[in-house]
């Protein structure tokens, strides 16, 4: 016995504070590289939320500067709405305080965990207080708070507090110094191209040791704020009906229906008789052995899904092609959102992209980008369900090389949306695997590795054509001239073949012996009025015939024909020049000409 | 066929050929050639002259695309060169056609295998050998010990001369145009083709050319045309049997497959090149364990070589099989100079003695 009560004068309760300060990894806070990464991501999401609440178009600025050998000093400054003053310290001062825990809908912070950890985090390696100055409008002040955490309370504590002017009407600024380095500027740059790119409204200017980058906004509107709705009966666990069960003062039936999502009466009815409750019983007054007889009652009576349109904000195809695009030079890009569905009674739509070509790396496996409720997912890919999805799909079926993943110049993009995405720790790096999720990334992937497919197929053909036209057009010419020469005869003339393999327009330019001729053949069986634009340094004073217009710009001199050729009809342009430049035929669609420069 | 006859003769067929196109594309025909598909799935036996050649498949060239194009234009420029050498009484060699061609832009060759797979199509178009297009190659033939009294016909003259007694130890080397070659006595029983110069020097050494009345020829690892050619004209003008004694490995298989039934890129010329009735003495899979003979592992390179040798018509045989598919399970291979660990006597007065009378020739 006095072992048990030697214990027991060890025991005691743990804050939440104590907590996180031995556990780091859980929050990323794991090394001090991944430190900086975490805190600026905690505060730019916290600032996206709160614009998009108060239905600003954001502007973030993130500036990193180094203050001494190991010390930086991270500031997030916003225009969202601000924090009362009564609020600031226990938004930045105390763990697990928010204003979304208890909501059910798509937001990218939820606990009130992540900023307050960073306060922390700062606090455990530098000892220096957060400084937090926030302004809720042009009729207040701003205030400005120096806040530390009492490990041992969970509670904040204001160094100071002070009013203050400030040229902002409304926003809020958070600058926090700790120990770290810089070694993961890469992904700290990744981090915010990416936040750019799903949150195309959003203005993020960074400041990294004095190199400035700023990602403009694509979009002037702001999404729409996700409502919050009310629990879904099949996405409820126990703990939860109680507590709300004894919250509540009507009958189990008025419970029902007032409670959750999508019951009305006959389905409430339907549960509760299924319970074998009686409809007119006090809800707060149910036993726990009835509670957990309703629980499941709930759990089995067929529910419609939750009002998805609500409580989620997807980004939109057309947005995110154009997200991706401002920020990555693609020669492809397709999007699909697909409809909502539903994991477990919460709301989820599973939005991806594929791009191809342009800027992507050509060698290696695909780029993966994976986003949960419109924030990148940095760490983790090979342990997320969305990276096994993307090398579950068949990518050889639609043209690509693969290994896992697909092979090339390919880029996947892959949002879940939800109400609450299931990550796998509460770092949020990676997703679960949640069946339901899993089958719609899949799903939106095959579809999109189709849309790939076509391309590929037009663009190989467009090759292949480009290649006849290249054969035919500059090689046949030259075998003729050998040929002919071999065989001790005229010129033979190879116009017959093209006419007859190309059925197009063709212009032709060629400079011999200082002369440059442009060949316009129409193979076609249409009359055609053409526009032939040649840009080069050569200004074609002796053109035969004369340019309808000439444009003369940095030396270089572009000069405009216009001319209706009938069908099978040639028409020729000769000048003294050296040949240089461009030749572009415009007034015939793509498919119907071919131009060969056979100066390069 | 006089040298000028023959020089006519080549000028115009390749003449023919630009011919062909010319009229293709003033008839609006984008212009192709046709040519047998030049892989092992297209060689067949042919029973008449006993040797392979090429079968019914056959592929087209056309310049309906940049690749098809370029290739038709590099030759047509190489039958405008190979024309303009002929009038001209001019020859070059395989590697200098390969530099001029640097002058060609477009028509360029890629590297030599290139231009030497051109001329090889236009043997088999034209029907004559890249000698009548005044082409040598870059080898030289490999070399004769033995006795065999020769008559050749050089740039300065007649020159009669016996292989063993007016001949350094090095041999007599065949020369490239095997056509000014005549064979005028011999005392030989029948001829040894060896692949590597010490098991050749070997044989000259032991005096096994006396001995046996053996003709020695070096093969110089694969051989030479010139070579292949001499050794089908010993065989058949002379009626010499010709056995085959190289290191055993899947490559040096090939080596006997190419003078026995001929090779994948010549057999448009088999008839001229084979000689389908030379026998392959050894190194054999099997002698490896018979004699105990110090043997290497097999590399993967090895063992794909076996394997692909399977599936060669030429190996076709019972023989082959069974030797192939016994190397395969003891994943061996022995070199000819192996028999010296029983003694440098033991190849001359032993193994080769043996095979020999095993196989009926002495």
């Amino acid at each position: 016995m006095v072992l048990a009560e030697d214990l027991a004068k060890q025991q005691r309760s743990i804050s939440v504070a104590e907590f996180f300060e031995k556990n780091k990894h859980l929050l990323g806070f794991d090394s001090p590289t991944r430190g900086i990464i975490t805190t600026i991501k905690e505060a730019v999401d916290n600032a996206l939320d709160a614009c998009e609440e108060a239905e600003v178009l954001p502007d973030i600025f993130v500036g990193i500067k180094k203050v001494d050998a190991e010390v930086y000093r991270i500031t997030v400054e916003d225009n969202g709405p601000g924090i009362v003053p009564e609020n600031v310290p226990l938004v930045f001062g105390k763990l697990l305080y928010g204003s979304r825990f208890h909501q059910i809908r798509q937001s990218r912070g939820q606990q009130g965990i992540g900023i307050s950890a960073a306060v922390l985090y700062a606090q455990l390696t530098t000892g220096i207080p957060a400084r937090v100055t926030s302004r809720t409008g042009a009729k207040a002040r701003a205030h400005r708070f120096e806040l530390m955490i009492k490990t041992e309370t969970n509670e904040p504590e204001i160094i100071s507090h002070e009013e203050i002017d400030w040229d902002r009407t409304h926003g809020t600024r958070i600058e926090i110094q700790f120990k770290s380095t810089l070694a993961a500027k890469k992904r700290l740059v990744d981090y915010l191209r990416l936040t750019a790119i799903v949150n195309p409204h959003a203005r993020i200017t960074a400041d990294i040791d004095g190199e400035v980058t700023t990602f403009e906004r694509v979009s002037g509107e702001v999404p729409p704020c996700p409502k919050p709705i009310l629990p879904h009966p099949h996405g409820i666990e126990f703990g939860a009906l109680k507590r709300i069960a004894a919250a509540s003062t009507g009958t189990v039936e008025e419970f029902l229906i007032g409670s959750f999502s999508k019951v009305g009466k006959k389905t409430a009815d339907e549960m509760i008789a299924l319970a074998g409750l009686k409809p007119s019983r006090k809800v707060n007054k149910l036993e726990s052995d009835e509670l957990k007889r309703l629980l499941d009652a709930m759990q089995a009576v067929k529910v419609p899904a939750p009002p998805a349109q609500q409580c989620l904000s997807p980004i939109g195809e057309n947005l995110i092609c154009k997200g991706l695009e401002k920020e990555i030079q693609l020669d492809f890009i397709k999007a699909r959102t697909r409809p909502s569905t539903v994991y477990g009674g919460h709301s989820f739509i599973i939005e991806a992209a594929i791009g191809y070509g342009g800027k992507v790396p050509p060698e290696g496996t695909a780029q993966l980008f994976r986003f949960a409720n419109r924030v990148p997912l940095l760490y983790q890919q090979g342990a997320c369900a969305i990276t096994s999805c993307a090398s579950q799909v068949n990518w050889k079926s639609y043209g690509l090389s693969q290994q896992g993943l697909p092979m090339g110049p390919v880029l996947i993009m892959v949002h879940v949306a939800s109400t609450n995405v299931p990550f796998t720790s509460e770092s949020k790096d990676a997703v679960a695997s949640i069946p339901e999720i899993e089958r719609e990334v899949v799903l939106v992937l095959q579809e999109l590795g189709r849309e790939l497919k076509t391309y590929l197929y037009r663009r190989d053909k467009k090759k292949q054509q480009d290649d006849r036209a290249r054969a035919i057009c500059s090689v046949i010419p030259e075998i003729a001239a050998k040929v002919s020469e071999i065989v001790e005869q005229p010129l033979v003339d190879t116009s017959p073949i093209e006419g007859k393999i190309m059925r197009k327009v063709v212009a032709k330019k060629r400079t011999v012996d200082g002369k440059v001729r442009i060949d316009v053949n129409n193979y076609t069986a249409k009359e055609v009025t053409l526009v032939l634009y040649n840009l080069s340094r050569d200004a074609a004073e002796d053109a035969k015939p004369r340019p309808d217009f000439v444009d003369s710009i940095d030396g270089e001199y572009n000069k405009v024909w216009r001319h209706t050729l009938d069908a099978g009809e040639a028409w020729q342009i000769v000048y003294t020049g050296s040949g240089d430049g461009s030749v572009d035929l415009r007034g015939v669609e793509d498919g119907r000409k071919v131009v060969v420069d056979l100066d390069v | 066929m006089s040298r000028e006859e023959m020089d006519a003769l080549a000028k115009e067929r390749l003449v023919g050929i630009a011919r062909t196109w010319y009229d293709q594309m003033r008839d609006g025909i984008v212009p192709f050639i046709r040519l047998p598909t030049r892989t092992k799935r297209n060689i067949e036996y042919d029973d008449a002259s006993e040797v392979w050649k090429y079968g019914e498949r056959e592929s087209t060239r056309a310049a309906t695309n940049e690749k098809g194009a370029v290739h038709l234009l590099k030759m047509a420029y190489l039958i405008g060169f190979l024309k303009q050498q002929l009038v001209e009484n001019r020859s070059s060699t395989l590697r200098e056609l390969y530099y001029i061609s640097e002058g060609w832009k477009k028509a360029k060759f890629g590297a030599q295998d290139e231009s030497n797979h051109l001329i090889e199509d236009l043997e088999i178009i034209t029907e004559v050998q890249r000698e009548a297009f005044h082409l040598r190659p870059e080898e030289d033939g490999a070399s004769v010990f033995g006795p065999l009294r020769i008559r050749e016909t050089t740039r300065r003259g007649v020159k009669e001369m016996h292989c063993q007694e007016d001949v350094g130890e090095a041999g007599y080397p065949i020369p490239n145009n095997v056509d000014n070659l005549e064979f005028v006595d011999h005392d030989a029983k029948f001829v040894i083709a060896i692949e590597t110069g010490g098991m050749y020097a070997r044989l000259m050494e032991n005096g096994f050319d006396e001995e046996y009345g053996a003709v020695l020829v070096h093969l110089k690892g694969q051989p030479a045309r010139s070579t292949r050619r001499v050794l089908r004209k010993l065989n058949d003008s002379l009626g010499l049997p010709v056995v085959v004694f190289t290191d055993g490995d899947p490559w040096s298989y090939r080596i006997y497959a190419s003078v026995a039934y001929g090779s994948i890129k010549s057999a448009h010329m088999s008839e001229l090149l084979a000689t389908p009735q030379a026998q392959f003495i050894g190194v054999q899979p099997s002698d490896i364990s018979d004699y105990n003979l110090p043997a290497d592992h097999l590399t993967e390179q090895d063992v794909s070589a076996l394997k692909a040798e399977l599936t060669d018509p030429r190996f076709a045989t019972d023989y082959w099989r069974s030797q192939i598919n016994l190397q395969l399970e003891m994943k061996l291979k022995s070199e000819q100079q192996a028999f010296a660990s029983r003694g440098l006597d033991f190849v001359t007065k032993e193994y080769l003695p043996t095979r020999l009378s095993e196989m009926g020739i002495i």
